[in-house]
């Protein structure tokens, strides 16, 4: 058995801070699917989420176009969220390193339970950074305190107090 | 990509800080008492995102209380689990634990040798939704696994066992779990999570009296159950409740949809919901002030028992000491590995001169509390042969380890030369007939 995969709080947090818009492949438009809970919290937090699912391109989906594929997506976004197969990942990280420069994609995020080392260490070798098998919308949560409003273990430990922007 | 744990703090610092940081509204640094039942929403919008389990946050105190929430990541943290989930007492924890996944006609395998209130529970309360305890003597292992059947769902044991000085082969039990696919449930109340970790011997859900050593004071009743998060409840049909479709979310699979959160955002969502049975806001304050100190207080529970076993062991008029910091207890040597830093502070001894004996004792303590609870600062006494267990046959007294010479003490915090003279002239006068 392989090590569980390890991050850093802070690691993550420059990922999630320095992040503005996620195409997230393998969204879906059921609102029970893991991936609708994501793109809905994480547009909740102010991020751009762009789904892509190649069987419901050209629908709508929480007010954003769906995309059959990465390459199809006009704009520019900074990181890939992963909602599909380990074995559906290699494809993916494929055409997002040839599109990592035209369009500044600069992470690669696979989800809870999605791990492959080949396309991390493909994606890792043209300079993306690469999470896998966690949530970003269950580590924003903890890294920002929401997690533990439901008991969770947050392992965050600190004395400081936490800056509140006022609407 | 680091080291094993990041982020890692040393367990002093998680009792004091773990799910607490300054109230980032006002910079309270104390944790607030939300005494509060409902919380406004945004929009509709927001509403709907709550109630679908969609975003974190608070809808009515009976699901979750930001006081209540701030004690279920203290202790799921000291525990080193994924969740936790608090409740009215440790009686209410068990009932939640086994909510979560029981069907009716599920059944359970637990020890014979638990605290007599669990036995109560489980044996005769479970019955009516159809849950069957099997009781079963944990000391040899083989025995579980002799015991286990398709509709067996979990083994339930404490890891010190209330109040005979039990300690239960954690690895060993976890081992045959692990091998059912069922979890492994631990009652941790005794030890805390300061003198055992049950989940690094592979125990998947850990249940606590909150009453006792964690609140520590003998003020607030409470319970939670701390899920590890490691427990595959997909890897077989057994757990439909986690892995199926929930019809109260329109179909949603817990297990499916929450991953390793699944056990305790059903715990909340479902059985605080439909159960009820709530922690109140100013009882989780009081626990997480008592967890502040937690270290400090099991340390010197632990060398006071010590202290008093030793002299008790010693004492003419005892017949037998039951403390696994002895080495004369057969559990000695489970306690060394699985609580190394002492064995608790809860025993049993036999008064010499049988029943009047016993009851002459506890009513000549001068400094020990006649009364029934344990964990307390204060140290207590009780005579369960003619208290907690007087409704029993001589028989069943014998068997529940509460036989007519059986005196239980909680070692508290006192000066320990002081309890050793209360419980020499209680004796001294226990003697005289």
């Amino acid at each position: 058995m392989t090590p569980p995969l390890t991050y850093s709080n802070a690691a993550l947090l420059k990922i999630l801070r320095s992040v503005k818009t996620i195409a997230m492949v393998g969204a879906s438009t059921d609102w029970s699917r893991p991936s609708y809970f994501a793109m809905k919290y994480l547009q909740e937090k102010g991020y751009r989420v762009i789904p892509v699912n190649p069987a419901k391109a050209g629908q709508t989906l929480l007010g954003e176009t769906i995309y059959g594929s990465l390459s199809e997506i006009p704009d520019a976004f900074d990181m890939v969220d992963i909602f599909r197969r380990s074995d559906a990942v290699p494809a993916i990280v494929e055409e997002a390193c040839g599109l990592a420069p035209q369009k500044g994609i600069r992470v690669i995020w696979m989800q809870l339970g999605v791990v492959n080392h080949e396309a991390a260490a493909r994606a890792e070798a043209a300079g993306m950074t690469v999470v896998m098998d966690r949530c970003p919308k269950i580590e924003f949560g903890r890294l920002h305190n929401e997690l533990s409003w439901g008991g969770f273990n947050s392992r965050v430990i600190s004395a400081r107090r936490r800056k509140v922007r006022l609407p | 990509m680091s080291d094993k744990k990041p982020d890692a703090f040393g367990f002093e610092t998680r009792m004091i800080h773990a799910g607490s940081q300054p109230e980032p509204i006002t910079g309270a640094r104390q944790t607030p008492i939300y005494q509060n039942t409902s919380y406004a929403f945004h929009d509709v919008d927001h509403a709907a995102s709550l109630f679908n389990l969609q975003t974190f946050g608070f809808i009515y105190s009976r699901l979750t209380n930001p006081t209540v929430s701030v004690l279920e990541e203290r202790i799921a943290n000291l525990e080193d689990g994924r969740g936790g989930t608090c409740c009215a007492s440790g009686h209410a924890a068990q009932m939640l634990t086994f909510f979560v996944f029981m069907e009716p006609g599920d059944g359970f395998i637990c020890s014979n040798r638990l605290y007599g209130g669990s036995i109560t529970q489980f044996g005769k309360t479970f019955k009516k939704f159809d849950w069957q305890a099997t009781f079963v003597d944990m000391d040899d292992p083989a025995r579980v696994r002799q015991a286990l059947t398709p509709d067996c769902k979990a083994i339930f044991v404490e890891s010190l066992a209330n109040p005979g000085g039990v300690v239960s082969d954690l690895k060993a039990l976890g081992d045959i779990a692990k091998e059912a696919g069922i979890p492994l449930i631990v009652d941790n109340t005794m030890a805390t999570p300061y003198l055992c970790q049950p989940f690094d011997w592979g125990a998947d859900i850990v249940v606590h009296s909150t009453t006792k050593f964690l609140s520590g004071n003998g003020t607030s009743t409470g319970g939670c159950v701390v899920d590890s998060g490691r427990f595959d409840w997909g890897q077989n049909d057994k757990f439909r409740s986690l892995s199926g479709p929930e019809p109260a979310y329109h179909g949603l699979s817990f297990y499916e949809s929450f991953g390793d959160l699944a056990f305790t955002t059903h715990a909340h969502a479902v059985g605080l919901r439909d159960l009820g049975a709530t922690m109140a806001p100013m009882n989780a304050f009081q626990t997480l002030l008592g967890i502040e100190t937690l270290s400090l207080r099991m340390e010197r529970h632990c060398t006071n028992a010590q202290r008093v076993a030793e002299f008790l062991e010693a004492h003419d008029a005892v017949a037998w000491v039951s403390y696994a910091g002895l080495a004369s207890s057969p559990y000695h040597g489970l306690a060394r590995t699985y609580l190394p830093k002492g064995a608790g502070s809860v025993f049993t001894f036999g008064v010499k001169g049988g029943y009047e004996a016993g009851v002459r004792l506890v009513e000549a303590c001068n400094l020990f509390s006649h009364l029934a609870n344990i964990g307390d600062t204060r140290s207590l006494v009780l005579h369960p042969a003619s208290t907690t267990h007087r409704q029993l046959t001589d028989a069943q007294r014998t068997a529940a380890g509460a036989g007519p010479d059986v005196v239980r003490l909680s070692i508290g915090l006192e000066t320990v030369e002081d309890l050793i003279a209360d419980l020499d002239q209680a004796l001294a006068q226990a003697a005289k007939s």
